[in-house]
């Protein structure tokens, strides 16, 4: 196939009649039917091998490049292992979930995805690129932005302001442009001063624009946190429990706005929540974690159905308990008695409740 | 959608926050606190109320004024503690000096030499404060005060052994043990004995000069994408990283100007007096500006400049009492102090204020009321 595939690049033209004229645009694919498809990276994408059987991605991102692609992913703190084996794949425009227990790992996926933490195994793939010895800043450049689940404003800054400082790096004037307010400071200040109130004015919060962050309540504060991280114009937005200490009404004007966020930028949303009415409801694909492993994978519908999840959540069936306190019961004989049974009768569902997968 | 969010979001329980034009107002207020107290002491020393002493003030508060607000860039809007801001102007005054003397030797032009002096000053003082800045800036709180501290002493002490000499215009230095080679010539730094010979060109006019355009400085960085980058590391560190910014860049920025700035003021100073010693830029100094900008407001640019003014008069105005006069001097410190950051006295000065107040725009309340329901 190889020689194939050097033989038309030879002759400059491919069996489906496309030339090479843009090579470095252009993907080449034998995997799909073992049939050559040409597609441009920026319009289509089909990868170097095909979505697995496990990955989850909506049939509208099938045919674009995932914006986020995560291997074996795994951080240990000391001798603690946090998270281990993580795997995901996000498409363009999906709104992906991660849910787990307290304490299972959520946000240090986050914190990897956006170097807070260094990961100690794995790879981040963020839009086709690994994000190998980036830092947090260029993360945010590469066009990732996220939100925290203890709300993190700035909280002397008014409304305003905090819109403007994220929209810092497309304001184009420089140090002796601001210390002495040329007309280029004016021209700039006044464009970014529109663009936060075109904000401001999506979130419904024209009204709040010079109030200091701090003093706003609660939900709003969780809104303007949003609004501060798409200022930054990014491709994939983290949202860290979005509705933490939300009543149900503005959940459910939350979860219109994410996906009005969605519709509107076409960007990719990945959120970690708890409320599992606005998950099952706004998710096209979410992540179970349970003890820094994945327990789950798939649509909302086939999470609500896993019994590894439900187990997590509310806990294993008496039968089953029953069951594996049998299995332990014939391990502990095994034991005892010496018997060497490695290729019979050793059950193997292991001896507890931890290893889950 | 905007309207149904626009429901929740009623500014009423807001009143108390609003900023507004904020920015504005505290220019205006700035600039004609410096103007008037200009106007004021000029015509008071012009009506001979002014005793001799306190004239010879003049400067010296322009150029503490002028120190308190730059300090302010770093411990106000950075909010960073920074207890070596008398290294830089030490930096600056001599630099000053230096320049206004080798100038002085190709001409007599004053308004030109005190400028390229200032300018020279703040370009030497931004280049100590970028060195030192460096090293220091990955440390926080009070393990960055200590430093700057060191730093601050450090500067001192390399002035107090640095000789400058001219020799036909040609400018020499040496140090402590290599002196010799310039025992014949004009000496215009001596080690310890510090900066002889200055031609004192400062006036109180250069001082207002330098007052005005500090602030003018520091206003518009505080009101611009710099300084909201650095006021938004000072709220929140990790969420300044997320959204993009170089946490490291911005806080050295800061301190760079607030350096370069301390700079221009140590120059005027250091043009203000014949004979200058190192020892004037000890850490006394620098706790003096600090004291300025707390008492002032940390953050408050108003506040520091009377902090400054009045903090510098007193002292002389106590003259009389001789041996009480750091007595009363520290007792109004601590007085100001309680008053001002007490939070049962606050509070208690608030609800008076809010009483005031509240007397005149009640309608206005009702009616932002209504329409946010």
């Amino acid at each position: 196939m190889a020689k194939n595939k050097e033989e038309l690049r030879d002759l400059n033209v491919s069996e489906t009649g496309h030339t090479y004229e843009n090579r470095q645009e252009i993907y080449y694919n034998d995997n799909v039917g073992g049939r050559a498809v040409f597609v441009d990276s920026k319009e289509q994408y089909s990868p170097d091998e095909p979505y697995n059987e496990d990955v989850y991605i909506p049939e509208k991102d099938r045919d674009k490049a995932p914006i986020l692609e995560v291997k074996n992913l795994g951080i240990d703190f000391g001798g603690l292992t946090a998270v281990d084996n993580f795997n995901l794949t996000l498409g363009r425009t999906e709104i992906g979930g991660l849910i787990g227990p307290n304490g299972a790992g959520k946000t240090t996926i986050f914190n990897m995805l956006t170097k807070v933490y260094e990961p100690t195994r794995g790879e981040i793939f963020f839009d086709g690129r690994s994000t190998k010895g980036m830092k947090t800043v260029d993360i945010n450049k590469a066009g990732m932005a996220r939100t925290f689940q203890n709300i993190r404003l700035f909280d002397k800054l008014t409304v305003e302001e905090n819109i403007k400082v994220a929209l810092h790096h497309t304001t184009d004037y420089s140090l002796v442009d601001g210390m002495f307010h040329t007309p280029k400071y004016r021209h700039e200040e006044y464009r970014i001063r529109k663009e936060a109130m075109k904000y401001l004015k999506i979130f419904g919060m024209t009204k709040t624009a010079n109030y200091t962050a701090g003093s706003l309540p609660y939900g709003a504060q969780r809104r303007l946190e949003i609004m501060r991280a798409l200022a930054t114009k990014p491709k994939l937005l983290l949202l860290d429990e979005p509705a933490a200490g939300m009543n149900p009404s503005e959940t459910s004007e939350l979860m219109e706005t994410i996906r009005e966020i969605r519709d509107r930028f076409q960007i990719a949303i990945f959120l970690i929540e708890h409320d599992m009415n606005l998950v099952m409801n706004i998710c096209e694909g979410i992540v179970v974690l349970n003890y820094g492993r994945v327990i789950a994978k798939g649509q909302p519908e086939d999470i609500q159905k896993n019994p590894k999840v439900i187990e997590a959540y509310l806990g294993k069936s008496r039968g089953k308990m029953e069951e594996e306190e049998k299995n332990e019961d014939i391990e502990e004989a095994l034991k005892k008695g010496k018997l060497e049974s490695s290729a019979s009768g050793k059950p193997d569902t292991g001896s507890s409740g931890k290893e889950v997968e | 959608m905007a309207e149904r969010l626009l429901k929740n979001i009623s500014t009423r329980g807001l009143k108390n926050a609003v900023k507004g034009s904020e920015y504005r107002r505290e220019a205006a207020i700035s600039y004609a606190i410096l103007i008037i107290g200009f106007i004021v002491l000029q015509a008071g020393a012009a009506a001979g109320m002014i005793g001799h002493n306190l004239q010879g003030q003049f400067v010296p508060i322009c150029c503490y004024i002028s120190l308190a607000v730059s300090l302010n860039l770093v411990v106000g809007i950075s909010g960073e503690l920074s207890l070596g801001h008398a290294g830089f102007m030490a930096v600056g005054a001599f630099s000053g000096i230096l320049m206004s003397r080798i100038m002085g030797f190709h001409m007599s032009f004053e308004p030109a030499i005190i400028i390229t002096s200032m300018l020279f000053a703040a370009f030497m003082a931004a280049v100590a404060g970028f060195i030192i800045g460096i090293p220091i800036l990955g440390l926080r709180g009070d393990y960055l005060a200590i430093v700057t501290l060191a730093f601050g002493e450090i500067i001192r002490n390399i002035m107090n052994v640095l000789y400058f000499g001219l020799d036909d215009g040609k400018l020499r230095f040496a140090f402590n043990h290599t002196i010799d080679g310039l025992d014949n010539n004009e000496r215009i730094i001596t080690g310890a004995i510090g900066a002889t010979g200055t031609k004192t060109m400062a006036s109180f006019t250069w001082g207002l000069l330098l007052c005005l355009f500090t602030v003018f400085v520091v206003l518009n960085i505080k009101n611009s994408k710099q300084g909201r980058a650095i006021m938004s590391i000072r709220d929140n560190r990790i969420a300044a990283e997320s959204i993009g910014l170089d946490v490291r860049k911005y806080k050295l920025m800061a301190f760079v100007i607030s350096a370069a700035l301390a700079g221009m003021a140590g120059c005027l100073f250091g043009l203000n007096y014949s004979t200058l010693v190192p020892l004037k830029f000890n850490f006394n100094t620098s706790v003096l500006i600090l004291v300025f900008v707390v008492l002032g407001g940390v953050g408050n640019i108003w506040g520091g400049i009377i902090a400054a003014a009045v903090l510098t008069i007193l002292p002389e105005t106590f003259r009389q009492f001789a041996d009480y006069r750091m007595l009363t001097y520290a007792v109004v410190l601590i007085l100001v102090m309680i008053f001002t950051y007490n939070p049962a006295i606050n509070a208690r000065v608030k609800s008076v204020v809010n009483k005031i107040k509240i007397k005149k725009p009640g309608g206005k309340d009702k009616k932002t009321g209504k329409e946010a329901a």
